[in-house]
């Protein structure tokens, strides 16, 4: 056996290489910014775009979950749903809608409503296959709808409507400009402090735990209860995503935190491309400004969801990878974890 | 008292007796093979030692402690190592990564999150590496290395963390005669502070690095000796020239 074998190309050419996804989410952040001073006198498509970021988080929220722990969660608008009633009933019942209080405790409810689910669907004696969890995950979104769909004191089929606004002391945000910073300063937040994490060395075991979780436990790691704190981290985002929903929307309702929703996130992932974070974020951006489109041409106006249908088989079919896939090496998806040391 | 005991150890899948009233011994600092034909049970020993599935009946001590029904994480924290018959090296993942992975399993949260542990565990990763002759290809993916490789890889991972036994099941399946005869000579040094426990094949390869071998058959043990002492056993003899 020789030490040098492979046709991997030499490490020190590979430590100099242009890396594109630092290049890619630069774009992106500069658009976000940009883009809605350019669309200052469209308010519909200053709405879409928030609705973009605020969906991009929900899409993070699954990320986190599949592309970085290996856990399908087929359940993360539960969490989205739930905060958005919250932030509606705490509007309507407390008239409270200060947002420096229940943003956070969205993200609360989000965060330990996923703890709950994690320690009956990930935690038990034996670990569970990944077809459980997503059964799991499913299933409980589908209960929590048909349950709020049936309890008046939710507004039942109709829904909660005319959601409080959200406000900072005596400033409400009303869809617009104002809105669209809080939800992207909430985007960037949430995701510089996800980069930091799937970056470091908990990045690491939750890579490890991804490509063979029983390895990772022959190491010594509760492979378990790591894929439980990622999971109830993910319910946070998912939580703060749906309380800024339901505020933008000033409406939530059983759809909300259903399978429908759950699905639709896990498609905005893998249409992006799972296990990178800015992936998820193009996949919102593509698939809603491509349904905006789309809807308003008028010779497909009655069925471009049928074209959109094709265009995200066809992507997540024959390339699994995603759109990023198209640009970015395995390699660099894969990248690196904690401080690079000089020698490395 | 031993390192590790094994005492009447069965292991059953529906009507099929995979292990039938299995003992073992292995002191501290002992290398100790287990030989028999195929289906003889020598993996799922190895397995229900290392947690992968629980015995039937039966116990198992480590170290002083009942680690029966242990879970597998608990039993690596006491110092129990394995290497899979299949290659489970993080392909994905660089060749340091892999090590790092192996060595930082005790890591709290925090420490993790703030990456602490790569600076500090680098000499050991490094260490790890060199042993097993894989400092040059500390960057490449581990997918990237050749089959003896990776298997080297795997046994550096479960050397890395300084375990009390090592089980390794067919650390030699598909090497060459020259890269079996390295894999002997790199696990000769860990006896100072590490007992092995080896399911091979090779019958050459573990007569020459092991001191005692425990030979099964059917599930049951057929008889456990000196190598001297197994190989002059009649039944081990019959056994190998017939169905092996």
């Amino acid at each position: 056996m020789t030490a040098t074998t492979g046709a991997a190309p030499p490490v020190a050419a590979r430590r100099g290489a242009f890396r594109i996804l630092p290049a890619i989410e630069l774009a992106v952040l500069a658009l976000l910014l940009v883009v809605p001073f350019l669309l200052a006198d469209r308010p519909e498509l200053i709405t879409l775009l928030t609705n973009v970021v605020i969906l991009s988080l929900l899409a993070l929220s699954f990320d986190l979950c599949w592309g970085f722990s290996g856990i399908m969660s087929f359940g993360q608008a539960l969490f989205f749903g739930v905060a958005g009633y919250g932030v509606a009933l705490v509007g309507r019942d407390l008239e409270f809608s200060q947002l420096w209080a229940t943003l956070p405790l969205a993200m609360l409810a989000g965060g330990a409503l996923a703890a709950l689910l994690a320690a009956f669907l990930l935690l038990g004696r034996k670990a569970p296959t990944s077809i459980f969890v997503a059964f799991g995950t499913l299933t409980g979104a589908y209960a929590a709808e048909r349950l709020v769909a049936g309890w008046q004191y939710v507004g039942a089929g109709n829904g909660l409507s005319a959601i409080k606004l959200m406000a900072f002391g005596e400033y409400e945000f009303v869809e617009g400009l104002d809105f669209y910073a809080v939800a992207l300063t909430a985007l960037v937040l949430v995701y510089a402090a996800s980069r930091t994490l799937v970056r470091s060395q908990l990045g690491l075991v939750l890579a490890g735990i991804r490509q063979n979780e029983e390895r990772l436990a022959f190491f010594g790691y509760r492979v378990q209860v790591f894929k439980a704190v990622v999971f109830s981290l993910a319910g946070m985002v998912a939580g703060l995503s749906g309380a800024l929903y339901g505020y933008h929307q000033g409406f939530t309702g059983p759809s909300n935190l259903g399978p429908g929703l759950s699905t639709t996130a896990v498609i905005y992932c893998l249409f992006g491309g799972s296990g990178t974070l800015i992936g998820p974020v193009l996949g919102t951006v593509a698939i809603e400004v491509l349904s905006y489109v789309l809807a308003d041409i008028d010779a497909i106006r009655q069925f471009w969801p049928v074209l959109l249908g094709v265009v995200l088989l066809v992507v997540v079919t024959f390339q699994p990878t995603g759109l990023l896939g198209l640009a970015v090496s395995a390699r660099e998806r894969i990248g690196t974890y904690g401080a690079r040391k000089a020698a490395r | 008292m031993a390192l590790l005991q094994v005492s009447g150890v069965t292991k059953t899948y529906g009507p099929l007796k995979a292990l039938d009233g299995v003992d073992l011994e292995v002191e501290a600092g002992s290398f100790h093979g287990l030989i028999g034909p195929n289906g003889s049970g020598k993996s799922t020993l190895l397995k229900a030692i290392a947690g992968a599935h629980f015995p039937t009946t039966g116990r198992i001590l480590f170290d002083g402690g009942d680690i029966t029904t242990m879970p597998p994480y608990q039993r690596a924290r006491r110092g129990l190592s394995l290497k899979f018959q299949i290659t489970s090296v993080l392909t994905e993942l660089s060749v340091y990564d892999n090590v790092l992975l192996a060595l930082q399993a005790t890591e709290g949260y925090g420490a993790l999150f703030r990456s602490r542990s790569r600076a500090r565990l680098d000499g050991e990763v490094m260490a790890a590496l060199e042993r097993f002759r894989l400092a040059g290809r500390a960057d490449d993916l581990a997918g990237e290395l050749s089959h003896g490789e990776q298997q080297w890889l795997e046994i550096a991972m479960a050397l890395a963390p300084r375990p009390k036994l090592l089980l390794l099941d067919e650390p030699t399946g598909g090497m060459s005669p020259e890269e079996r005869r390295v894999t002997g000579e790199l696990l000769a040094p860990i006896r100072r502070h590490c007992a092995l426990v080896i399911v091979e094949h090779d019958l050459d390869f573990i007569k020459n690095i092991c001191d005692r071998l425990t030979m099964l058959d059917q599930g049951r043990v057929l008889g456990t000796g000196s190598v001297a002492e197994i190989e002059g056993d009649a039944r081990v003899q019959e056994i190998y020239t017939r169905r092996v």
